[in-house]
């Protein structure tokens, strides 16, 4: 079992955001209360870089909505698996808060191998452990942060799309999914040049758009 | 409580309500798609796309500190450990670790 794989990237990931949340003038607390509540990196960047040029809430409402927007497919690509009838409502509304890259692609890649009946229970469990490790990973950045220089930084903060790719290649199972996969990779960047804020929505449902009918038909 | 302090609170509430507003509407309507459809499959293909998409925006366009390290270190680190990661049969211990040391080190002496 390669369990305590994903810990070490997922720690990595929230070291620096540990680290960045000092930076930006938030106290332990409040750093802590952040990926409790949040729990979703690309987010909490938004988050940060809005707070630093003083955006307004309106403004880093809808920017951390537009960035995290991946997660209603996500969630829509995931919770059907775990659906059973004898569990209560409470634990699908509940457990949602998990959804986030690395727990959202381990549930994928591992989800058949559990019972129906049980899969929300596990995905419970993959939940909590990794959002602890987020929260503690938070934590250990904010207090060392200033032991870090900038090239450890840099370093860090290439774990988490290397973890992410590495994923990815993992999942490429099926001509639909890697079709989905590359064209994704493609088209999210190319859309940049027309709207920065908007590229990853725009080449993401476009690609798998494409990727679907390619499979369907085929 | 000083102003400063309860505008943070504010953020990071504002923060957490706009990402968890995806995740719910995203179990509601779970609620009526079966795992077995055409709309969960295309759903699928849209999760892996965005998710490849993000990733390779992270890695061409990033928004942090990885910006000072150069494009095409950053492609050469992530092409590295994606090779490591097909070698070590999908291990994400060695690719992950390495990729961290490879980057610092190139960055400093390239």
């Amino acid at each position: 079992m390669s369990f305590d794989s994903p810990a070490i990237a997922l720690g990595a990931s929230f070291i620096a955001i540990g680290a960045l949340l000092k930076d930006i003038g938030f106290n332990l607390e409040q750093s802590i209360f952040s990926t409790f509540l949040t729990y979703a990196l690309p987010g909490s960047l938004v988050m940060a870089e809005s707070f630093l040029v003083g955006a307004s809430l309106i403004n880093i409402f809808l920017a951390v909505w537009l960035v995290n927007a991946r997660l209603y497919p996500m969630t829509v690509s995931l919770m059907p698996l775990l659906l059973h009838k004898s569990q209560p409502r409470w634990k699908y509304y509940l457990s949602c808060h998990f959804i986030a890259v690395s727990a959202w692609l381990i549930m994928k890649s591992n989800y058949q191998s559990i019972e129906k009946k049980y899969r929300i229970d596990f995905w419970m469990g993959i939940g909590t452990g990794t959002w602890s490790i987020a929260i503690v990973s938070t934590i250990i950045g904010f207090l060392v942060s200033d032991y870090l220089n900038k090239d450890m930084m840099i370093g860090l903060a290439i774990v988490n799309p290397v973890y992410f790719a590495c994923m990815m290649v993992g999942a490429m199972k099926s001509l639909q999914i890697n079709l989905s996969i590359i064209l994704g990779a493609i088209l999210g960047p190319l859309f940049f040049f027309v709207s920065p804020e908007w590229s990853i929505l725009y080449g993401g449902v476009l690609a798998g758009t494409l990727a679907y009918f390619v499979g369907e038909f085929k | 409580m000083s102003e400063m302090s309860s505008n943070i609170i504010l953020v990071i509430l504002v923060t957490s309500f706009a990402t968890y507003l995806s995740r719910f509407l995203g179990v509601v309507s779970s609620e009526k798609i079966d795992a077995k459809s055409k709309i969960f499959r295309w759903f699928n293909c849209i999760a892996y796309s965005i998710l490849a998409a993000l990733i390779a925006r992270i890695v061409i366009f990033p928004a942090g500190v990885l910006e000072e390290a150069d494009l095409w270190l950053r492609l050469i680190v992530i092409i590295i450990s994606i090779i490591i990661f097909i070698i070590s049969k999908k291990n994400l211990v060695y690719p992950t670790v390495l990729s961290a040391i490879l980057l610092t080190l190139l960055n400093n002496y390239l």
